[in-house]
């Protein structure tokens, strides 16, 4: 039986490895073409690879918790119809002794067999320049980057930047990257401890965290926003709206909502730290913090200023659904420009979020709380809550970050039955 | 200036070195009366008499060792081996006398001379009217081998060869010949023994070669060039001892490196160029460095298809030169 490898496939634009999270198959079971095989987790996306063929499983390659290139083999499969694909691959090999006879050594122009082979021209550019070979789209033979993609690109002065390298000389510097970390201070297991091995999401979680922590040099800023005549309306109207509708109006969706028309006023927030600039993003995508069990996901309303609040509840209600079955996918997460997180819904009423990196802020929604407070020196009931801004202070200061949350809480406080539009 | 072929260029450059010093004198097969089987003496037996254009008998050995003694003795020889095929008799004499002598003597004594021979197929000359013998000479310091590729070249170089003070071997193209025509001034100028000579500028692809096959590159790069394909291309125009420094340069423009000879491919003088550029260029290089020469079959055979086969052409040179670009 012919053997045939299969390999991490590509799962996105931009990813170049997936972790196994976990493998649906062993060894010796029969599967059928296109029958998941493995579960893979890429950046913070669970996807499922499908066999290419079908067949046995005759060695799995890659482990649990293993992370591999894409493209790199995860697993041998034997395939059935013995005879066909023997002489399907003795035709094919007769073929390409003819190619190889008439010496064209081209018949591989269209793939990107060359891709990752680099010459020490290449090689010796891309680090004296700290470039990132991933980034760059080769114009030779098999997609092969040249002594002169390179050259162009360092005449254009447009360099993807060896991140990676970078960070891990910083964390290497600093001397705190999580693994070493880890190592240095191992704390010991007890009898009847449980040992939670950190992989998958949590790995990447980890990752991020120590990354944004690492990086951007936070600062923070609370607000506190009187919501009565926003809470005596949507409690009013709220049943009303799920029967017609078929799904929840949070409150959350008011925030969203509050949040994208005070970014367009002010857009300083909705920004990026890029090493030697800052980037002023157009659109305005809110990350909104999802979690599941020991999973958090962070999904993103696109366009969020454009979007009405039942239309900004319906994308809350569906991103929560897909994040707690497990079916968001990469495209559901991609492209968030500032992060507003419900901490309320745990009953917080402060916290200092960490920011969701590349972004300049994230903004936590707290609990709303009635508070007796003083209006025209009289006690009132009022419905208050917390908006707790963390900020990248390389990009961001307080006056602005001020001046913006003045906004977003004028725009809660004014928000009541005469001036909310939900559709 | 008037404009010369490469044959021209060679009887200018004797005749101007004959009536500039009274030491030059030719000698070989047929050199005199008849001018030259190929016409390169045309004149000169008329001009400089019998004493001046020595015709000699069918002995290579005898050619060279006359030459080489007449030298040692003060003159300036210019010998003529009638086909380089025809130098192998004259072997002993060249390596191990002229190329030792100023080393065996201690400097006491020189060779000076100059040995003309036709070279290269492409002529339906057959075996023993179309190889490439250059290599064979390339590892005796003490010869110096020079293989011009333009009549401007041809003229200057071996005005150098002839009043170099130690022996230099002057292969030229047989094909050359009456095929290529160029500008040659008509005054006295020398060229550098021992330099190369970069014939196009160019960014994307490196080509080293000499001789004949310069002009192939060229005419392959005019093509290319039509692509977008921008060849830069050197000639060595000394084959021994090589311009490291100028194949260095070369290399490191482009870190694609074609390097073409008409010889037979194992041993021959761009195995040594390939050598110095992966002694030196590691870091610049952006592809294999690639050979183009002719098969390692004994010599060029006479049928024309089995010729063609394997005489160098511009557009073997093309397809070489596109293959690595696109590398």
């Amino acid at each position: 039986m012919p053997t045939q490898k299969i390999t991490m496939p590509q799962l996105g634009e931009s990813v170049t490895e997936g972790t196994i999270s976990t493998w649906l198959v062993n060894v010796g079971d029969k599967v059928n073409k296109y029958d998941p095989i493995a579960e893979v987790m890429t950046d913070k996306v669970n996807a499922e690879v499908p066999s290419s063929f079908t067949g046995v499983i005759k060695e799995l390659t890659a482990e649990e918790g293993e992370t591999v290139a894409v493209g790199d083999l995860i697993c041998y499969i034997a395939t059935e119809n013995a005879e066909s694909e023997e002489s399907n691959t003795e035709i094919q090999r007769a073929a390409s002794e003819d190619k190889n006879n008439s010496a064209v050594k081209g018949n591989s122009d269209k793939s990107e067999s060359m891709k990752k082979r680099y010459s020490p021209a290449v090689l010796r550019l891309s680090q004296e320049n700290n470039i990132d070979l991933n980034e760059v789209t080769g114009s030779g033979r098999g997609g092969r980057i040249t002594r002169k993609d390179l050259e162009k690109i360092i005449a254009s002065g447009e360099m993807p930047k060896a991140a990676t390298f970078q960070e891990a000389n910083n964390h290497a510097a600093s001397g705190v990257s999580i693994e070493q970390t880890a190592e240095s201070s191992h704390p010991e297991t007890q009898t009847g401890d449980i040992e939670i091995p950190v992989k998958g999401v949590r790995k990447v979680i980890a990752q991020n965290m120590v990354k944004s922590t690492q990086e951007i040099p936070h600062a923070w800023m609370t607000v506190e926003v009187d919501v009565t005549d926003l809470v005596s309306y949507r409690n009013r109207i709220k049943n009303h709206f799920k029967e017609t509708e078929g799904f929840g109006l949070t409150f959350f969706s008011f925030f969203i909502k509050a949040v994208s028309q005070a970014l367009k006023e002010y857009p300083q927030l909705n920004s990026m730290w890029a090493g030697d600039k800052i980037i002023q993003k157009k659109d305005i995508n809110l990350s909104i913090a999802v979690a599941k069990e020991n999973e958090l996901f962070v999904p993103v309303i696109k366009n969020a200023d454009e979007k009405t609040i039942k239309a900004i509840a319906r994308d809350i209600y569906n991103l929560a659904k897909k994040a707690r079955s497990g079916q968001l996918t990469s495209e559901d997460m991609q492209g968030g420009t500032f992060t507003v997180n419900n901490t309320g819904s745990f009953g917080s009423i402060s916290s200092m979020g960490v920011i969701n990196h590349p972004q300049a802020a994230i903004l936590q929604v707290e609990s709303i709380v009635k508070r007796p407070v003083i209006i025209n020196d009289m006690f009132a009931a009022r419905d208050i809550v917390n908006l707790s801004l963390s900020l990248d202070h390389r990009i961001l200061d307080g006056l602005i970050c001020g001046r913006f949350l003045s906004l977003v809480k004028e725009i809660l406080e004014s928000m009541n039955e005469e001036t909310i539009q939900l559709y | 200036m008037p404009i010369m072929s490469y044959i021209q260029a060679i009887t200018t450059a004797l005749r101007e070195e004959m009536r500039r010093d009274g030491n030059v004198f030719v000698l070989g097969e047929d050199v005199g009366k008849k001018g030259g089987v190929f016409r390169a003496t045309d004149g000169l037996y008329e001009e400089f008499g019998e004493e001046r254009v020595l015709d000699t008998p069918l002995a290579e050995s005898a050619i060279a060792g006359v030459g080489i003694g007449a030298a040692m003795y003060g003159m300036r020889p210019v010998a003529e081996m009638q086909f380089a095929d025809f130098i192998m008799p004259a072997v002993n004499q060249i390596i191990s006398e002229a190329a030792k002598m100023r080393y065996r003597s201690n400097n006491d004594w020189s060779a000076p001379i100059t040995i003309r021979a036709p070279y290269g197929g492409g002529v339906h000359g057959a075996l023993y009217h179309s190889q490439s013998v250059e290599a064979i000479f390339a590892n005796q310091p003490g010869l110096k081998i020079v293989m011009p590729s333009t009549p401007y070249d041809a003229k200057g170089l071996l005005k150098a060869a002839i009043r170099d003070n130690d022996p230099v071997l002057f292969f030229e193209h047989k094909r050359a010949y009456r095929l290529l025509k160029g500008d040659v001034p008509s005054e006295d100028y020398v060229l550098p023994i021992g330099k190369s000579d970069v014939k196009r500028e160019g960014e994307d692809i490196t080509v080293i070669t000499y001789g004949l096959c310069v002009h192939f590159a060229l005419q392959a790069a005019e093509k290319l060039a039509e692509d977008g394909i921008d060849a830069h291309i050197l000639d060595l125009r000394t084959v021994y001892p090589l311009d490291q420094e100028s194949i260095i340069e070369a290399a490191r423009k482009t870190g694609k490196v074609l390097l073409i000879t008409e010889d037979n491919k194992e041993g021959s003088i761009i195995g040594e160029v390939a050598a110095i550029i992966a002694e030196h260029c590691l870091f610049d290089l952006d592809a294999p460095i690639q050979r183009l020469a002719g098969p390692d079959v004994p010599s060029m055979p006479y049928a024309p298809p089995m010729e063609k086969f394997f005489m160098m052409n511009p557009d073997k040179v093309e397809k070489a030169m596109r293959d690595l670009a696109e590398y």
